[in-house]
């Protein structure tokens, strides 16, 4: 079925990425493939960012690509190593430039923390730039409910709100759509004449978004990084939405996970570093904005309140789980979406969750529950894009693979699978079990076979081989059956 | 010098003639190619489907199988970095040395007999398609099979688009999400039509798999070669198969 932005979706925004657990991308993917829009827009800008990807790299850092990664890698591994006292020194940095820090240990607990600021300030309306984070404590529709009335201010943020639709990627959040979908938007929800044309489009938005950052008494953000050594919260961006967030409304909260500190300045500039170019190819992005603490005496901009929200919401869980804990290292650039041939073909709202591609398929049922997401970590060829593609070097097959290791440990893999399996690997320990084997199957499959040689339609769990290709049949001989005349006789 | 030939399960028995072939090159580079008769599969659709006991037995099995040979070569790449990359993790006992021992063709050529493959003078007339298998990622020397074929004179080698994008293979994951699978092998048969090849080139005997049933579904009748193939044809060590015209 092939779907158009005005045609009533059937999913709310809200069941995109919450869905009803468990989740699996079965039938969304289906959809997303046979969705020719997004197969193009999606298939083209990722195939584009990650070009760009492999090009920059290959300019900033030539020969030490694999070096900086990997300093890259440590310098997460070892704060997140001892997490604990990087989080102290942020708090006693930050409170000593004035911040207030809040810790928050879930959804809610972030979500109340919120609520109560607002309320205190008597804020009503807010301005928010691009947040992962705040997606994930679905915070936007917990300020409505409150009587806040919140804009997305990033555009692409902006248009998906206007069209009751969910970020499908975490950095390029409207990858799905193109631009005659935010006219469309524009002319449905803003009472705009419809164009495509990009300089009116920006000009519509840029309008309406004055308007908002105007009236705001309250902006909410999320953070790229955390300085623990000077308790500074630093947010890239591209539009300027993030530091017109940052410095105009009177109240600033910023809504950030625990993972995302950086030990000082020296590791902040190798984040810096990789962050932008693995992203968007960007050496840097247009605006940094590094902010440690509200406006203070005789300064000009800047917030009379600076709050940041440490939100944990699983992931010590995560933290303690060694086997697991690299997945924290990740810096949100999504380069693996990008790289990914899965997340290419099936987008992001296939796997029903705020994370999604490669590093969603491994933090997703981390931070949700592994029953949740039963089949994540199978809808992956493990072809190793993600892990090449990944600035701080997480190895992504290495923790799917441990993910599946999980679920058939747990039996949540059925009993036929897990028989199949023992009882393959029992065939291969024996030499005489495998030419066994093999011969039952030669045989089985050559009788199938058309006179090409291919198999075209096979019964059981084989059906979903054939449902796509045949299957070429094996040789009439093995190799060790020819390696007797090959041994016997030497050439040259 | 002396190898050993791990002919992997899948070649055994769907791609006699690629592993025939690294034979012969391998002899004719000046090897000595013994046959361990117990070998069966290096354990990787285990390991990769969370059989993680499976196929640590598996690799348990192998080294044994493989002891006392200083190398070990294969003609499959992502069988090769089953053994580089997880055997370490798998066997805290003898995995890393094993890995260590543990040679995919290409690597080997370069890097163990120091032979520049670009020098070999194979003769092989044609243009083919040259599919990298994604688990040369995992490979210290990446994917060998262009470097192989580098030197071969009258050969024309295209890389298979999109670059570096997976054919969909996956082992199971082809089964368990066969139109995802088939999207992606949908790209590549593509791309297969644009380059016009007369066979494709892949060393790994999964992908062959999946894309020659591909092409065998689509009305492509081509040739599916490993690297040795087309070296050992071109020094004549064997004799060239059938050409096929495509469409």
């Amino acid at each position: 079925m092939s779907r158009t932005d005005d045609a009533p979706r059937r999913e709310s925004a809200e069941e995109l990425l919450f869905p009803p657990l468990p989740h699996t991308v079965g039938e969304r993917a289906a959809r997303a493939l046979d969705d020719p829009q997004l197969q193009r827009f999606v298939n083209g800008a990722t195939r584009k960012k990650d070009d760009l990807r492999v090009q920059v790299r290959e300019a900033a850092f030539g020969a030490d690509a694999a070096a900086i990664r990997a300093y890259a890698g440590r310098i997460k591994r070892h704060t997140l190593d001892q997490l604990d006292v990087y989080l102290e020194r942020f708090a006693t940095a930050a409170s000593a430039r004035g911040t207030v820090v809040h810790a928050a240990a879930d959804a809610e607990e972030a979500r109340s923390i919120v609520l109560d600021i607002a309320a205190r300030a008597g804020a009503t309306r807010c301005v928010k730039s691009k947040s992962m984070v705040t997606e994930e404590i679905r915070l936007n529709a917990a300020l409505e409910r409150a009587g806040v009335t919140t804009v997305e201010t990033d555009l692409g943020e902006y248009i998906l709100q206007l069209d009751h639709d969910a970020p499908s990627h975490i950095v390029t959040p409207m990858i799905h759509k193109d631009r005659t979908a935010v006219g469309r938007a524009f002319s449905r929800e803003l009472g705009a004449d419809y164009t495509e044309d990009p300089e009116e489009l920006t000009a519509i938005a840029r309008r309406e978004l004055r308007a908002a950052f105007h009236g705001a008494d309250l902006a909410i953000t999320g953070g790229n990084f955390l300085v623990a050594e000077d308790g500074a919260v630093v947010i890239c961006t591209n539009e300027g939405n993030g530091r017109m967030c940052a410095t105009w409304p009177r109240v600033r909260i910023a809504v950030v996970g625990i993972e995302k500190l950086v030990p000082d300045k020296a590791a902040l500039a190798v984040m810096l570093d990789l962050l932008a170019r693995t992203s968007t190819g960007q050496p840097l992005t247009v605006y940094t904005s590094i902010v440690s603490g509200p406006r203070g005496e005789g300064e000009v901009d800047g917030p009379e309140e600076l709050h940041v929200v440490l939100l944990d919401n699983g992931r010590s869980d995560v933290l303690r789980d060694a086997e697991m804990r690299d997945a924290l290292r990740c810096i949100r650039c999504g380069a693996c979406l990008n790289a990914c041939p899965i997340y290419r073909k099936i987008g992001g709202h296939a796997y029903g969750a705020v994370y999604p591609g490669p590093i969603g398929a491994v933090l997703t049922p981390l931070l949700r529950g592994t029953a949740s997401y039963p089949d994540l970590p199978q809808a992956s060829s493990l072809c190793g894009a993600c892990h090449d593609a990944c600035p701080v070097d997480i190895d992504l097959p290495r923790l799917l693979v441990a993910h599946r290791r999980r679920h058939v440990a747990a039996r949540r893999i059925g009993w036929r699978e897990r028989l199949v399996h023992r009882l393959w690997a029992w065939g291969l320990r024996g030499r005489w079990r495998y030419r066994f084997g093999a011969w039952v199957m030669r045989r089985i499959l050559r009788r199938r076979a058309d006179a090409g040689g291919f198999v075209a339609r096979l019964p059981g769990p084989g059906r979903g081989w054939t449902e796509v290709r045949s299957l070429p049949a094996p040789a009439a001989t093995p190799f060790r059956a020819r390696w007797r005349k090959l041994s016997r006789r030497r050439p040259e | 010098m002396k190898v050993a030939l791990f002919v992997t399960c899948l070649t055994d028995q769907f791609a006699p003639r690629a592993a025939e072939a690294t034979v012969r090159l391998l002899r004719h580079l000046g090897c000595e190619v013994e046959l361990p008769r117990g070998q069966t599969c290096c354990g990787q659709p285990h390991y990769n489907n969370g059989y993680e006991g499976e196929a640590r037995r598996l690799a348990k099995r192998m080294t044994r199988v493989f002891r006392g040979y200083d190398h070990v070569v294969t003609p499959s790449g992502s069988c090769a970095a089953t053994v580089r990359h997880r055997y370490p993790e798998l066997l805290t006992e003898g995995g890393e040395a094993f890995a260590r021992r543990t040679w995919e063709l290409g690597a080997f050529v370069t890097e163990v007999l120091g032979v520049d493959p670009s020098q070999l003078g194979a003769v092989w007339e044609g243009r083919v398609a040259v599919h990298g298998s994604c688990h040369y990622r995992d490979l210290p020397q990446g994917d060998t099979t262009l470097g192989l074929l580098s030197g071969v004179s009258g050969l024309e080698a295209v890389p298979l688009g999109p670059r570096g994008q997976c054919c969909g293979f996956g082992g199971t994951f082809a089964v368990k999400y066969p139109a995802i699978s088939g999207a992606l092998l949908s790209d590549k048969l593509a791309a297969l039509r644009e380059v016009d090849p007369i066979a494709v080139v892949c060393n790994d005997a999964g992908c062959s798999l999946h894309l020659a049933g591909g092409c065998h579904r689509a009305g492509m009748p081509l040739p599916f070669l490993h690297a040795a193939e087309v070296l050992a044809e071109g020094l004549g060590l064997m004799p060239r198969r059938p050409r096929r015209v495509a469409r």
